[in-house]
């Protein structure tokens, strides 16, 4: 009846104008996600001449680009395990382990800046520190007499050099992701479980580390895939030595190192297929987690 | 009791001294130049390099743009998104777990054969072209970060209520968006630009595929050429990266509250 626009109506333009608010990121995520994604996973099935092909897929299986898959899976599941352990350690410490106030907003601070500190000059501080001439290959050898390197057989260009290395990014994503959840440990579930007369190790083995599990599990994934697609860290600490996966797709991309663009692309999708297994079993997890967490 | 803080303490020191131990000892190795003696010569040869200041800047106005366009891009769909289109919440948590998932790597394979020279948008068909598809593969980066900053911070402020406020005192959308809701999230708008800031200036992958001259291809250029510059470069970039995040944190001491309501 009223003919006066009342503020909290709608008229029929306003409908068009929020959607056109949001195309931009539907836009976006089309441009610049979806369609590079689907090319590739296209391609990866296509041949030459664009015919319809399984030999791309069945290309994966020699022992080069098996060994390169299986070296990128071991680095990022031993630096997301010992992250994730290491990383819940410090948490608990800072967290539940009665320390001074203060430590605990130190290392949430640090540890977002840790967490950032990847790439390049992540892997200059490291050749710096435990290369030939690295302070601590130094100071070890000048110490102890002990060469790390021609008596350790330690090598900071192979698997535990570079496992080491992406800790120093891990280990803080762990903390920063863990914290919250380590939070939610009530002190009453403490306090009543000793009541009844449980031990620490009771606490822990019935009460705390189930709570915890989903997180962490759903962490350890995020971390798999945080290393496994990393590249720049490992480039500039071994250049094209290490004969890791990412290192192979980026000559790949640079100069078609495999010599076949179709294959290229496969071995792309099989990264992507790898990160999603990791993540799906992270958001399985989280909704498990996030029952306790109210 | 006792026993849980020796433990607590054991702990934190041995993670400390690994996260303490790399920084000091790049910090000592990064003044050895000068034979004999501790200098400053390997950052006075930093910052004597061309190609480090061109570099360098080059990086910071991408990495302004990438903020920019980030912006432009997020604010307004999570505006939207959860005022009026709720049932659109899980399609774009979905996009932006998306860029964690497929690694930049491959981001960027999928550009460089899909916005190729021949192709129907040559984005790296010309130089303006590749550092517009550089500045959006970064945005894509920052995208998770950047989504859940803003996200963050229309949950803390009371968007419905001000919307409705505003429309009552007879502004429209631009105004509402411009001069209320921006303002509003000003602090958690600039944690994600910080953070942005932060992945994007030594980003090294993309930069170097696009064969842009960025900061990040200029580091993996010096480390190969030289000896005590990287550890002056690893030094500097820590501290660029603890400003950035040091500013969140100061901002964060900023944030506005219009909403007791914690949804």
């Amino acid at each position: 009846m009223s003919s006066i626009d009342l503020p909290g109506s709608k008229p029929p333009r306003r409908i068009p104008w929020d959607s056109l608010a949001v195309l931009p990121f539907v836009i976006f995520a089309v441009m610049f996600l979806f369609l590079p994604t689907l090319s590739l996973m296209g391609a990866a099935f296509t041949d030459r001449a664009g015919n319809f092909t399984l030999d791309n897929i069945a290309g994966l299986f020699t022992d080069q680009i098996m060994a390169a898959y299986w070296i990128s899976i071991r680095i990022s599941g031993a630096s997301a395990i010992l992250g994730a352990l290491i990383g819940l350690a410090i948490t608990l410490a800072i967290i539940r382990g009665k320390l001074p106030q203060g430590l605990r907003s130190a290392v949430m601070t640090f540890s977002g800046v840790a967490s950032n500190f990847a790439g390049v000059p992540l892997a200059f501080a490291f050749i710096a520190t435990l290369g030939r001439l690295g302070l601590v290959t130094i100071v070890i050898r000048t110490l102890f007499d002990f060469d790390i390197y021609r008596q350790g057989g330690f090598n900071l260009f192979s698997f535990w050099g570079l496992t080491l290395t992406y800790l120093y990014f891990q280990i803080p994503l762990m903390v920063l992701t863990i914290a919250p959840a380590v939070d939610g440990l009530k002190k009453e579930w403490n306090e009543a479980a000793q009541t009844l007369g449980a031990n620490a190790w009771q606490f822990w083995r019935y009460i705390g580390f189930p709570i915890l599990w989903p997180s962490v599990l759903g962490t350890l994934s995020l971390l798999f895939a945080n290393a496994f697609g990393a590249i720049a860290t490992a480039w500039a600490l071994t250049g094209s030595n290490l004969n890791i996966v990412t290192v192979l797709l980026y000559n790949q991309i640079r100069g078609d190192a495999l010599q076949n663009p179709g294959l290229g692309a496969a071995l792309a999708l099989g990264m992507i297929v790898i990160t999603s297994l990791a993540n799906v079993i992270y958001l399985v997890v989280a909704a498990r987690a996030e029952r306790w967490m109210k | 009791m006792k026993s849980d803080k020796f433990w607590a303490w054991l702990v934190f020191i041995l993670g400390g001294a690994y996260f303490i131990v790399p920084l000091a000892a790049t910090f000592e190795f990064s003044l050895r130049m000068r034979r004999g003696t501790y200098s400053f010569d390997a950052y006075a040869s930093v910052f004597a390099d061309p190609y480090f200041a061109s570099s360098f800047t080059y990086s910071v106005v991408v990495g302004l743009f990438t903020i920019i366009v980030g912006i432009l891009v997020v604010v307004p769909a999570v505006y939207f998104v959860r005022l009026r289109m709720p049932w659109l919440r899980p399609f774009m948590e979905f996009v932006t777990l998306l860029p964690l998932v497929i690694p930049a790597l491959v981001l960027v394979y999928g550009y460089i054969r899909l916005y190729g020279s021949s192709s129907l948008i040559p984005f790296t068909g010309s130089v303006l072209g590749t550092d517009i598809l550089l500045t959006c593969a970064y945005v894509t980066l920052a995208l998770p970060y950047m989504y859940r900053a803003v996200d963050n911070g229309m949950r803390t402020i009371d968007i419905g209520t001000l919307t409705e406020a505003a429309q009552i005192a007879g502004a429209n959308q631009l105004q509402i968006i411009g001069q209320i809701i921006l303002p509003n999230i000003l602090v958690a708008i600039l944690s994600g630009a910080f953070l942005t800031f932060a992945i994007v200036i030594g980003e090294f992958t993309i930069a170097s595929l696009l064969n842009r001259p960025a900061f990040g291809p200029y580091l993996v250029g010096i480390g190969t050429n030289r000896a005590y510059e990287p550890a002056a470069l690893a030094i500097i970039s820590f501290i660029i990266t603890w400003g950035a995040m040091g500013m969140i944190n100061v901002l964060g001491r900023f944030a506005p509250r219009t909403s007791a309501r914690t949804d």
